[in-house]
């Protein structure tokens, strides 16, 4: 069977499993809600566009400004109001940023576990996560002064009061591009990018970053809380918006690191074979390197540092669907958005919500210690 | 060898028809190759670790049909030249031509539908199935999307067969032993079905069966028309299956040409900085290697006395560390006779079981009376029979000096027993 086929038919059970993983957690909560309930709920809030509102006569195209769409909602089920508005107000912006977030950094764990050929490689291994943290650390600590002056030539005159959120989230962005690029260029010499170097920079700036961050949050007095929440990951007041956001950045991203799924196999070989087998490596590298990182900044700069979601996921889909990134690399994005969903809603379900970083963390340590003394795993 | 005899017959009857289609293809793709180009041709190449020189002024060429071998010591580069063949390290200088055209002007992509490469090892850090690490062969025939067609499927197939790696094509190749995994490695070349292949020490973790069906492999392919440069250490292995052999020495082309020409014991002597007798093979016919230490011997004259493979043997060594040597009388066929021809020398025969010739009884003994020392191996021959031993005598007579070494003795006391005798009469004097 080809590969693209496997990977389909696993992909499409994944999917499902997504689904009915959203679909669960939706009805988990402070309001039982029971899922069939959570169904119509979200089918109402569909919206499709239905035609052209337009005179399109005899097959002439009509001109794009001549054109609007008319929505409509194909569904009405009677659903109790007070359900409706929790299901779709409330509790899906945040399962679908989850998903989201869950979907972006198993993906770019895969990506970077083989991009290094190493199994313990993660999407914080270029400095994506700790640059993150950087920038979100320092605005929350500088909020005011950062937002006046350093958001302004990047939001525009227009939104000089930025929000709090959209300002963590922007400069979480900006910190984690900006570190791995750092990282990406001290480890560049001549349009070279020998991995073992950059595996060194990503350290010695997740190093640096880390002192920053700690200096920081001496520095923090009344907003340490903010800081250690952020920095242990967290979901909470997830908005429709940084859902549009992280949709919009997230699934191209996944497509074009998917078209280099065999190319990535091929690394595997050793970069020397993957030219020799007609991949133009650094070409190639860059590629890589630039969408993971924007993927997982992607991810990070909603959602905070969440840990072991990139490095376990991968790691669970590999035993099961093996190591070609043609199946693995769909089938783990799929896996980490479940995973994440269903951390963060037990993160969200006890007395007291607990970060979803402390979910993932205290479940997936034990699991990945059960995987390595599993005899299985050594072999990776 | 036992152990997987169905490959045989039905290996070579796949071969026989993917010769076929390599002659097709090639019928095809001369649009592509303007007749006449090699399929590699490397000019004044020079490279170099950072300011260490490797190589410089390299040339080879590698046409359609021939297998050229680059020998050398460790360290000459041959892995360094094939390397930059490949495109994967940057020469300081020089060019490197694929079926005619400039390597650096092809895309990746280009380059590897026209050399494929086996490397000595390779390291993958999981655990793909050996068939997807010889699909992988195909991955510049794929556009990005791509699934394996027909094709695809069949160059797969008989890749597998041609390597004998079909029987585990579904292990993972973590799980393989180092030469069946270097066998995975020349199928995956061969599915990159490219006119020409690069292979580096393709038999260095084989064992003998293996070892010698990838070079006969190679050397079928290269008889169907693909061209293929391999770094061999083993040069025995070199001059029996190649057309031409290139040696890499102290930084450079030391030799070039076909193997009976190149290695010779003083090519060896400089490329290798070893002492060498070449001879010749009897199972094979194709030149024959066979190494010393050093022993920075001041050459001399021997006239070296006795028979068979003893005597053989001492006048191999003493010709390796350099000394002129020749034999006689010696019975025609005699192992002595071979060894010393081999090494250059003259060696004075006559038939056996028949008394000799008074002529060729005073052609021995001129030989000996022209060298520095008559060596005399086996205690008996001197007292053998009576009329056999006063000729023998009159020959052993006529040197300066006599050598006596016993029929058990090793190269290096043969080697030690002339220099000692030699410096002891010189001081004597």
């Amino acid at each position: 069977m080809s590969a693209w086929v496997r990977s389909a038919a696993w992909s499409a059970a994944l999917a499902a499993a997504l689904v009915l993983v959203v679909v669960v957690s939706a009805a988990i909560g402070p309001v039982r809600i029971p899922p069939v309930a959570v169904v119509k709920a979200v089918l109402n809030a569909l919206v499709v566009p239905v035609g052209v509102e337009s005179v399109s006569s005899g097959g002439v195209p009509v001109s794009a400004s001549g054109v609007s769409f008319a929505y409509r909602s194909p569904f009405a089920f009677p659903v109790d109001d007070v359900h409706q508005r929790i299901v779709v107000g409330v509790r899906l912006p945040r399962i679908l940023l989850a998903a989201l977030v869950g979907f972006a950094l198993a993906a770019a764990g895969t990506v970077m576990q083989g991009f290094f050929r190493n199994p313990m490689a993660d999407p914080s291994i270029i400095g994506v996560s700790s640059g993150a943290a950087a920038g979100a650390v320092a605005f929350i600590v500088f909020p005011a002064a950062l937002s006046t002056t350093v958001a302004l030539p990047l939001v525009g005159a227009v939104d000089v009061g930025l929000s709090y959120g959209a300002g963590v989230s922007l400069f979480a962005f900006v910190g984690a591009l900006v570190a791995a690029f750092g990282v990406y260029a001290i480890a560049t010499r001549h349009g070279r990018t020998p991995v073992a170097t950059l595996l060194l920079a990503g350290v010695a700036v997740q190093t640096f970053l880390g002192a920053v961050i700690s200096y920081l949050q001496l520095q923090a007095g009344e907003s340490l809380r903010r800081i250690v929440a952020w920095l242990m990951g967290h979901l909470s007041g997830a908005a429709w918006s940084d859902v549009a956001v992280t949709a919009a950045v997230v699934p191209p991203l996944f497509v074009l690191l998917l078209a280099y799924a065999r190319d990535l196999n091929v690394m595997l070989l050793g970069e020397e074979e993957a030219q020799g087998l007609g991949i133009a490596v650094e070409r190639t590298k860059r590629i890589l390197l630039g969408a993971s990182a924007l993927i997982t900044a992607a991810g990070v700069a909603f959602a905070g540092v969440i840990g072991f979601v990139g490095l376990i996921v991968p790691h669970m889909l590999r035993l099961v669907v093996g190591p070609d990134h043609r199946v693995l690399l769909p089938t783990a994005a799929l896996a980490g958005g479940s995973f994440l969903v269903a951390a963060d809603t037990v993160a969200r379900s006890g007395s007291a919500e607990l970060p979803v970083g402390v979910v993932t963390a205290a479940v997936g340590a034990p699991f990945f210690i059960y995987l390595l003394m599993n005899r299985e795993v050594h072999e990776l | 060898m036992s152990a997987d005899p169905p490959v045989g017959p039905v290996e070579s009857s796949d071969r026989a028809e993917s010769s076929d289609r390599v002659h097709a293809e090639d019928g095809d793709g001369s649009a592509v190759e303007p007749a006449g180009d090699p399929r590699i041709a490397v000019r004044d190449l020079s490279v170099s670790f950072g300011d260490v020189p490797v190589v410089s002024g390299v040339d080879l060429d590698v046409d359609r049909g021939s297998l050229v071998g680059l020998v050398g010591p460790n360290g000459a580069g041959k892995t360094t030249v094939l390397r930059a063949i490949k495109g994967t390290i940057e020469p300081d200088a020089g060019t490197v031509r694929l079926n005619g055209d400039p390597a650096d002007d092809l895309s990746a992509r280009e380059v590897g539908r026209r050399v494929a490469s086996v490397p000595q090892e390779t390291s993958l850090a999981f655990d793909f199935p050996v068939r997807h690490v010889v699909e992988m062969g195909r991955t510049p025939h794929l556009g990005r999307f791509d699934g394996h067609g027909p094709e695809d499927e069949r160059a797969v197939r008989e890749a597998m067969d041609a390597a004998g790696v079909a029987r585990f094509a579904d292990r993972p190749i973590t799980a393989v032993s180092g030469g069946e995994r270097q066998r995975v490695l020349l199928a995956r070349a061969l599915a990159q079905e490219t006119p020409a292949l690069l292979l580096d020490e393709p038999t260095a973790s084989l064992d003998v069966n293996h070892a010698v069906r990838t070079v006969e492999l190679v050397r079928e392919l290269v008889d169907d028309g693909r061209a293929a440069l391999a770094a061999i250490h083993d040069l025995d292995m070199a001059a029996r299956y190649c057309d031409e052999i290139v040696v890499l020495a102290n930084g450079g082309v030391h030799a070039a040409g076909p193997p009976e020409e190149v290695l010779t014991a003083d090519a060896v002597r400089a490329a290798f900085d070893a002492e060498a007798f070449v001879g010749r093979n009897p199972a094979t016919g194709s030149s024959s290697v066979t190494a010393f230490r050093r022993s920075d011997t001041d050459p001399q004259r021997l006239h070296v006395v006795g028979s068979g493979r003893d005597a053989a043997r001492v006048a191999a060594r003493l010709a390796a560390a350099g000394h002129a040597v020749s034999a006689g009388v010696v019975p025609a066929g005699d192992a002595l006779a071979g060894v010393v021809s081999d090494a250059g020398g003259t060696v004075v025969t006559a038939p056996p079981f028949e008394p000799v010739d008074a002529s060729v009884q005073a052609a021995a003994v001129d030989l000996a009376r022209a060298a520095d020392a008559a060596v005399v191996v086996g205690e008996d021959i001197r007292h053998g029979g009576a009329g056999e031993s006063d000729a023998t005598d009159a020959i052993v007579r006529a040197a300066d000096r006599v050598v006596e070494i016993g029929s058990d003795a090793g190269g290096a006391a043969s080697l030690e027993a002339v220099r000692t005798a030699l410096t002891a009469a010189s001081t004597g004097e």
